[in-house]
């Protein structure tokens, strides 16, 4: 089954054209619109003429994602921001966030971009979708549910978290197809079993696409043993739309990167070298059909090779590996996304609170930080240290929208390290 | 007269910590009169009364331990029945809140300690009554 078969089966001769054509039109409209690349381009001696193939593209400048955070808010913005439609942003772990602009046009051709997943997976539009991931700024829930809607799905906008209503929408809706991150995939598994609910016996969801963290082929099995699915990787980033990049088909094994809408690189993540086919390295994707917001060569962060056999499925769209890891520090608890950062802003604005504390994720999803008292912070009252873990429980859950369990301990007692301090001791068993 | 101090400890682990502490206190030879162990879920706090305060604070606190002292009331009560009846009465005819009270009895002379939010204002308030509040001194001479 095919959303749009034409361009999902395209012959490699022609889309190789295509991507060409839409990279000298990309290029030369950055290089007119936004200074930031105009002025790239100047200091590398390049213009849009010398982009005379595709592998001119290795000439082109690096986005990093440190340039999204200096240019923002608009700086990268290559059309009048009444043009733009929609603003989503990916969260910092420093400082500014990134911000991300939409127009009709890339509204629309996310939505497509996400169909085209959709369909992959066999989701028709008989299908009801339970869109279980983070609605809001972030890009993973809003462009997946534009995607299942143009399918014509039902969509059930039921947002990460709260596993008792999630599980009443799925008796009540029949919900076939998910979309949840793969620790709250195992931790809703367990839910369920706690419940006493037979996913297979008792509800209709039959596929999940499962994505925004990276998992093992380990816990894609358990997840499909425990919730009685198929579980589809779904691959994404909100600098480049959020989900609907690359997509497993029905073979489960890579995931398509849609080639007509980015440029695709691996490239040695220090040195920035282009690696061939099939080696491990950094993706690197340049947009090539974005209007409001066009990227060249975004270093992802994310280690992945390119899969350049042709797939069972007839998509001539090459396949990237199952990501191994990020460089990013974001992490995603029960569904939500948190970083660090955002758990120090607060336990470093309690005066009783001191320098050090631990954020330990174990078991499925269980978040515990672990905190030092200030030396200060200490009366000698029990009942104060409990009112203080209380304060610091609900400030942590005001700010991060997941309850974690948090551990008053003395001064001076948690492990410190040299420079960088390991603030995250993930023991997940994802 | 120096009012009575307990000192707290902040302890994880309270019975292994209650072991190395101790032989701290050993080691200045410093005499525990009276000790008890709060806790609540994860959280301990050893409170121990000392009869050398200052410098069982001192050598805890240089050995890394998360120290504090609490000001607390020793008051005296008569060894015999309607004792402490007698203290109940006039504190809560005094309208002193008390956090946390405990007991003991050295030879003839028990001995009520209690917590509560303000020592030194309940000390002045209860100094023109009936009841006898212990200084330090007295209390490590009992
Ligand atoms: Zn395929």
């Amino acid at each position: 089954m095919f959303w749009n078969q034409a361009t999902e089966t395209i012959d490699r001769g022609s889309l190789g054209a295509l991507q060409l054509k839409r990279l000298q039109e990309t290029v030369a409209r950055v290089a007119g619109a936004v200074p930031f690349y105009r002025q790239a381009f100047t200091e590398r001696g390049l213009t849009p003429a010398h982009i005379k193939s595709l592998s001119d593209a290795r000439h082109l400048p690096f986005t990093t994602s440190a340039d999204l955070r200096a240019t923002y808010p608009t700086g990268l913005l290559a059309v009048p921001i009444d043009e733009t439609l929609r603003l989503h942003t990916s969260s910092g772990t420093t400082g500014k966030p990134k911000a991300l602009f939409f127009s009709a046009r890339d509204v629309a051709n996310a939505a497509e971009l996400c169909a085209r997943c959709f369909v992959m997976t066999g989701m028709t539009k008989k299908d009801i979708f339970q869109n279980m991931m983070t609605y809001g700024l972030f890009t993973g829930a809003l462009v997946t549910h534009y995607g299942a809607e143009k399918l014509g799905c039902l969509v059930i906008p039921a947002g990460p978290g709260n596993s008792e209503k999630q599980l009443l929408l799925m008796q009540d809706f029949r919900s076939t197809t998910i979309h949840i991150t793969p620790s709250y995939a195992l931790y809703f598994a367990t839910f369920l079993e706690k419940k006493g609910v037979d996913p297979r016996r008792d509800l209709a969801i039959r596929r999940a696409f499962v994505g925004a963290e990276p998992y093992t082929e380990e816990t894609r099995c358990k997840i499909e043993q425990a919730l009685g699915v198929r579980v589809f990787n779904s691959y994404g980033l909100s600098e480049m739309n959020g989900p609907g990049v690359a997509f497993e088909c029905e073979h489960q094994h890579g995931m398509h990167l849609w080639e007509d809408n980015y440029l695709m690189e691996i490239v040695n993540p220090k040195t920035g070298e282009p690696l061939p086919d099939g080696q491990t390295g950094e993706l690197v994707l340049t947009t090539l059909y974005r209007e409001a917001m066009p990227l060249l060569r975004y270093r992802t962060r994310d280690i992945t090779s390119i899969i350049a056999e042709p797939c069972a499925c007839g998509r001539t769209h090459r396949r990237i590996d199952r990501i191994t890891g990020r460089a990013d520090d974001m992490l995603i608890v029960r569904g939500v996304n948190i970083y660090p950062q955002q758990i120090e802003r607060v336990l470093m604005s309690l005066p009783a609170v001191g320098r050090n504390y631990q954020i330990l994720l174990d078991g499925l999803d269980d978040m515990t930080v672990n905190v030092e008292l200030a030396e200060a912070g200490f009366d000698g009252h029990v009942e104060h240290l409990t009112k203080l873990q209380a304060d610091i429980t609900d400030r942590l859950r005001a700010e991060i929208l997941t309850k974690p369990k948090v551990h008053l301990v003395p001064p001076g007692t948690l492990p410190v390290s040299e420079g960088k301090a390991q603030r995250v001791i993930d023991r997940r068993s994802l | 007269m120096h009012p009575v101090k307990l000192i707290a400890v902040f302890a994880e682990n309270q019975l292994g910590q209650m072991a190395r502490i101790t032989k701290k206190l050993a080691d200045i030879h410093a005499n525990i009169r009276w000790v008890t162990i709060v806790t609540s879920e994860t959280l301990g706090v050893i409170k121990f009364l000392v009869d050398k305060p200052d410098l069982a604070y001192e050598s805890l606190h240089a050995k890394g331990y998360t120290v504090s002292y609490i000001e607390i009331l020793a008051i005296a009560v008569e060894d015999k029945p309607g004792g402490l009846n007698a203290v109940a009465e006039c504190l809560a005819r005094n309208n002193i809140n008390v956090e946390n009270a405990s007991g003991f009895v050295s030879d003839n002379q028990a001995v009520l300690l209690i917590e509560v939010a303000n020592a030194a204002a309940a000390r002045a308030t209860l100094a023109n009554q009936s009841l006898r509040l212990l200084s330090e001194e007295e209390i490590f001479n009992l």
